[in-house]
């Protein structure tokens, strides 16, 4: 099983190395000093909010096209992770580096290359699906953005709302447009925070295809915070899984299972949440 | 956004974007525009035969007449330029739209300069009607006071986008929670801005709290023109350089806000 371990994380190792060499011969425009550097570089972070540690003391690296899942019960500070890589919390210390640049004092070099859903935000209810997308795609500086949105559209399949108000949509068409939003700007980064919480299992599935062949077509790199364990596990080659502020454990997916002696994620994050981290590493030693 | 960028690289793109999406709002409910209307057009016609009543039975009132409908008329650009700037921000605060804001390209500047962009098109909608009917309900013509209105227009457009940039940045670092200062903060100034009475009214020491506030030069200018047929062009360069201070002084503290609220993870949470 130790052998097991060993190979998944020399072979997750090898895929990151492998996906940053992609992303390096990639043709996609990048800024010249940024283009070596990796998506995302998270360095001893901490968030402190009065005498509560949400984020204590994490660091993690990403890889340019790597898709990676944040997992963590309620209050792990997932949120608060993903919201000092995107610049909206500033961290107590520590510091983040995003496509190259520093968060958030050279924001304003990566914000136009990223992009991000979460259910903490909603797009302006009373403005038909068009004219959301067509605000974001200016302020987003889109070329050809009638060309994008009906790209966009066809893609995610909205041709049928596209014109109607985005308070009037149900939650998976809701969800649809957010990602539409999302993906305006074709970013390089994409922050994603439960991209599908609160969706039928179909449309869910849906949207998990859509951003996998996202990711594939555009080499895009992909953070992912999520409850939902199977979605994870299919989408997911690293799984960065946070307790109470810190990284619990950091790894492929498979490896991770084995670790833990599990079959699936989701008994590995239970496992966690009840504190039996250690018993289930020991396990998985004998 | 990045508060760092404050003058860089300004975007007239993005502006427009935010204009337009201000447009669209304002465009999809007829009675938010009607509103715009209907609360202009009550004041000025309530004070207006309040004015015709006076000046039938006071001296004084015969001889200024209209410092009571000019007062009425510049007394609501301020106000509603100051509501026209923090209801757009606050429509993105009810929208919880506020995040896809901050999280794309648009800069605080660019967002604050649509906002007194939509503040000016707003005041437009409602005020353009309420002069209108001043004219003729009650014969007086704002426009016929010529250049001075332009003077007059300018500074008290400028302390309600100060004080209009300054709520904001409370809302933004408070959440909704602040948002009762938003409709009553200019009603502090209202006293104390003498905008029905002249400065000497008020005792001594509270003369010096009045002279602070730009739209009191504005209201003793208009007095001025209207009954002794002068325009102070003295008063009118001191409250513009007011307003350039404050104008700098609501700037720096909307950014200091708004990096509290990055602070304290504010942005996030957007409610109360």
């Amino acid at each position: 099983m130790a052998l097991q371990v060993l190979h998944s994380t020399a072979q997750w190792r090898k895929n990151a190395l492998s996906m940053t060499e992609n992303s390096k011969a990639s043709s996609r425009p990048t800024v010249a000093d940024s283009t070596l550097s990796a998506a995302i570089e998270v360095d001893r972070l901490v968030k402190l909010y009065k005498q509560t540690r949400a984020v204590d003391g994490i660091s993690f690296t990403l890889p340019r096209g790597s898709i990676t899942g944040l997992l963590g019960g309620n209050g792990a500070g997932k949120t608060t992770t993903i919201a000092m890589i995107m610049g909206l919390v500033l961290p107590t210390s520590g510091r983040v580096q995003v496509l190259g640049h520093r968060m958030p004092e050279e924001s304003a070099a990566v914000l136009g290359r990223m992009n991000f859903e979460s259910p903490y935000v909603d797009m302006p209810m009373r403005l038909t699906v068009r004219q959301n997308l067509t605000i974001f795609g200016k302020l987003y500086a889109v070329k050809n953005l009638a060309d994008r949105i009906a790209k966009l559209a066809e893609d995610l399949d909205l041709n049928d709302f596209i014109d109607r108000a985005n308070g009037k949509l149900s939650a998976g068409q809701k969800t649809r447009v957010a990602l539409a939003k999302a993906l305006i700007n074709e970013p390089e980064l994409l922050l994603l925070d439960e991209p599908t919480a609160s969706l039928d299992p179909d449309t869910a599935d849906w949207v998990r295809a859509h951003l996998e062949r996202y990711r594939k077509d555009n080499n895009a790199t992909i953070l992912l915070a999520s409850h939902n364990m199977l979605e994870v596990e299919r989408l997911c080659d690293r799984v960065i899984i946070m307790k109470r502020g810190r990284v619990e454990d950091d790894d492929t997916p498979d490896a991770i299972m084995a670790r833990y002696n599990r079959t699936t994620l989701e008994e590995v994050f239970l496992d966690v949440a009840r504190g039996r981290t250690n018993g289930a590493r020991e396990d998985a030693a004998r | 956004m990045s508060e760092l960028s404050l003058h860089r690289g300004i975007s007239v793109q993005r502006i427009g974007a935010m204009i337009l999406r201000y447009w669209y709002l304002l465009m999809s409910s007829w009675p938010r525009l009607l509103e715009l209307l209907y609360w202009p057009a009550l004041q000025i016609i309530t004070w207006g035969f309040l004015q015709l009543y006076i000046a039938q039975n006071a001296n004084f009132f015969a001889r200024a007449g209209g410092t009571l409908i000019g007062a009425v008329i510049l007394w609501d650009i301020l106000f509603r330029g100051q509501l026209g700037f923090s209801i757009s921000f606050l429509e993105e605060m009810w929208a919880r739209n506020l995040g896809n804001l901050m999280m794309s390209p648009l800069k605080p500047i660019e967002f604050l300069l649509s906002l007194m962009a939509m503040s000016l098109i707003r005041l437009a909608i409602g005020v353009i009607p309420m002069t209108l009917l001043a004219i003729a309900f009650f014969h007086f013509n704002v426009y016929s006071l010529g250049l001075p209105l332009i003077a007059f227009f300018c500074n008290l457009i400028f302390t309600s986008w100060s004080v209009g940039i300054f709520v904001s940045g409370l809302v933004l670092r408070n959440g909704l929670g602040a948002e009762s200062i938003v409709w009553t903060l200019m009603f502090a100034i209202m006293p104390l801005a003498c905008i029905y009475y002249p400065v000497s009214v008020l005792p001594g020491w509270l003369q010096y709290v009045a002279w602070s506030l730009p739209p009191t030069y504005v209201f003793e200018g208009m007095r001025a023109l209207l009954i002794e047929q002068t325009f102070r062009t003295d008063l009118m360069l001191d409250a513009l350089a007011i307003n350039a201070v404050l104008l700098a002084a609501s700037f720096w503290a909307f950014l200091a806000l708004l990096r509290s609220a990055r602070k304290h993870g504010s942005l996030l949470a957007g409610g109360e």
